[in-house]
């Protein structure tokens, strides 16, 4: 399979003026053509900032790409000056925004925002534009696309603009698709079409997706891999089944925990107590050390090594280290 | 849409009626007369004079005269230069305030707008605090001692532009500079935090996301949404230059209608003041009604008639 994104070792810090925020502290990701990948975490993670460097859309200032390279088809993105990563953004990468009430402009037509980005990066006649949107309103589910044309957002339901923002990221046929959280602020009913609708386009489109969520349940609908993202760093990686099912890092298996579940009845939900380190001054070692109920001394001195359970399967922990499997067995 | 100006209209007169209404009886509270000075005139031709401007008549019958002359908009003679009526007055200053005011607004909207955008875009950089230096000063400068300054130096020193007097385009400059000065400050500073605020919103991450270039988001997808707040002000501004400035008319003896305002209410001029009054408030309620066109063609949410069912 062709690898189309490969991020290694991103630093992503933002200056404030009580210092220097290490939102992202040296992740490293990969994607295949044609997969999803989706990136979990809580809030204040990283995840949303990752992705945002993917399209370098840090605001900067205060933000900055410290280091790392972010390689789309192999060329590094943090190199390219702006006016080429303008022929990037929209064309081979989209992204789509968590709320659909704000990511359209109140003042402008559907029509026109939909076809802005083809008349920017195509020379196509204005026609010929909205042919194509018409197309792809028709293809996100927009009954009576050519009347809805003319229409402004504020005329649109929650999930019918959903699509259109959809429906806009799409229409350049983008190689890459970022959606940042795109169902969080969506009815439940609502949140099942749009992932639908996702699974339906990357079907026709074969688009690669990258799907940013703190929603366990939209992953297990429709990812590929996921990665677990925590205090700026990727702490486990792997296939869907492997997460769900073998869960290795102690906070994937906290996450996992605190999901409600159809099949249990009456089990409690366990929550993960404390708070995530504070990223002015991350912690050495490992930053779930603080409120892992498995930390061991080495946890809070020494960051830990990335073991590969198997060819998916990777993760950052000491309790993949042979002396602590031995003392485990030993104990229990 | 007809229906919505029709319902505007009714409410403009309605308002125009109130304010003429007030302004009738406070000038009427506001102890003196036309003739009441220090010169006495002779009893008998007081009352001659009383007599032929009605003002011996009771209030409600003078209150229906004046509610007369403006209906059939002819405000009479001025009593203080009996030569004159006030509509000739108004015929005359009017078009010369409202020459100064359109320059002034124009010159005004377009250095505020953009002194604005770029000090957001530069957001705490060097051109945002030289910008909203200048955004400070203007505001806090009075226009009379902007307008002496610029004679004394300009005019006076230099020698470059004319002092006073209204010609010729160099004879409007330093009064068209004096007097944009505070509405242009005032609207670099609302441009400002209103553009700072829409380049924080979404949709201008929307629109960079789709590749568009800098100068296309500002123009088509910022600036739009930013300027709302500056077109609410704009009538008043409007409003309130183009029907003159009593001050800068004065400094740079300018024949506007801006000293009519302040002589007729001094000289108890009653047919000016009622002219001048009635033909402001009407003004202004006509630009405030522009105003809310204007919005509705900026912001589409804002829906200035009701369409049934939606």
């Amino acid at each position: 399979m062709e690898k189309i994104l490969d991020i290694r070792d991103l630093h992503v810090s933002f200056k404030t003026f009580g210092g220097e925020v290490q939102a992202v502290r040296g992740v490293n990701l990969e994607l295949y053509r044609g997969e999803t990948l989706a990136i979990v975490g809580e809030s204040g993670c990283g995840k949303s900032v990752t992705a945002n460097s993917i399209m370098r859309l840090i605001p900067t200032p205060p933000g900055e790409i410290k280091d790392g390279s972010i390689l789309f088809k192999g060329q590094d993105m943090t190199q390219l000056s702006d006016k080429e990563v303008r022929k990037i953004r929209g064309v081979d990468i989209s992204m789509i925004f968590q709320d659909p009430m704000t990511a359209l402009n109140p003042t402008l037509t559907v029509g026109d925002q939909l076809t802005e980005g083809l008349r920017q990066h195509r020379t196509i006649s204005r026609k010929e534009a909205d042919k194509q949107a018409i197309e792809m309103l028709t293809l996100v589910g927009i009954p009576n696309p050519v009347e809805r044309m003319k229409q402004y957002p504020h005329e649109f339901s929650g999930g019918m603009r959903q699509r259109i923002v959809i429906a806009m990221a799409l229409i350049c046929d983008p190689e890459l698709l970022i959606a940042d959280e795109p169902t969080t602020a969506l009815d439940v009913t609502i949140q099942a079409q749009i992932l639908q609708l996702f699974q339906k386009i990357q079907k026709q489109t074969g688009v690669s997706i990258i799907l940013i969520t703190h929603d366990l349940g939209v992953v297990a609908k429709i990812a590929d891999r996921i990665a677990v993202m925590y205090a700026g760093k990727v702490i486990e990686t792997g296939t869907r089944k492997e997460i769900f099912y073998t869960p290795q890092h102690p906070y994937t298996k906290g996450l996992l925990h605190s999901v409600p579940r159809m099949d249990q009845k009456g089990e409690k939900l366990i929550p993960i107590d404390g708070t995530p380190p504070d990223l002015f001054s991350p912690p050495e070692g490992c930053p779930f050390a603080a409120r892992c109920p498995m930390a061991m001394e080495v946890c809070t001195k020494v960051y830990p090594f990335h073991s590969e359970l198997s060819r998916t399967h990777e993760v950052d922990c000491w309790l993949q280290d042979e002396r602590a499997k031995k003392y485990m067995a030993s104990t229990y | 849409m007809a229906k919505y100006i029709l319902k505007r209209f009714i409410y403009m007169i309605v308002t125009v009626f109130i304010i003429a209404t007030l302004t009738f009886f406070l000038m009427n509270l506001l102890p003196g007369s036309p003739f009441n000075e220090e010169r006495t005139t002779n009893e008998a031709v007081q009352k001659n004079l009383e007599a032929h401007y009605h003002l011996d008549e009771p209030l409600v019958v003078q209150y229906v005269l004046y509610l007369k002359s403006i209906v059939t908009l002819d405000f009479g003679p001025s009593i203080k230069q009996p030569t004159e009526t006030v509509n000739s007055l108004l015929g005359r200053g009017f078009p010369i305030s409202a020459e100064l005011g359109i320059w002034t607004i124009l010159i005004a909207l377009i250095s505020g707008v953009a002194l604005g955008v770029f000090a957001a875009l530069k957001h705490n950089g060097v051109i945002d605090y030289i910008a909203m230096t200048i955004a400070v000063l203007g505001i806090s400068i009075p226009n009379f001692v902007l307008a002496t300054l610029l004679i004394q130096q300009l005019a006076v020193n230099l020698g470059v532009l004319p002092a006073a007097t209204w010609s010729s385009p160099q004879h409007m400059v330093l009064p068209i500079v004096a007097l944009a000065t505070g509405p242009m400050a005032i609207i670099a500073r609302l441009t400002r935090s209103s553009m700072l605020e829409t380049l924080t919103q979404d949709y201008i991450k929307t629109a960079r996301a789709k590749g568009l270039s800098p100068a296309k988001i500002i123009v088509k997808h910022a600036l739009k949404n930013a300027l709302m707040p500056v077109v609410t002000i704009l009538g008043t501004l409007l409003a309130g230059v183009l029907t003159g400035t009593f001050v800068i008319e004065k400094i740079f003896a300018i024949p506007g209608m801006g000293k009519y305002f302040v002589e007729g209410i001094n000289q108890r001029d009653y047919p000016v003041i009622m002219g001048t009054t009635v033909f402001y408030s009407a003004f202004l309620v006509l630009m405030l009604f522009l105003v809310d066109i204007a919005y509705g063609i900026l912001d589409p949410r804002i829906k200035l008639h009701k369409e049934g069912g939606k």
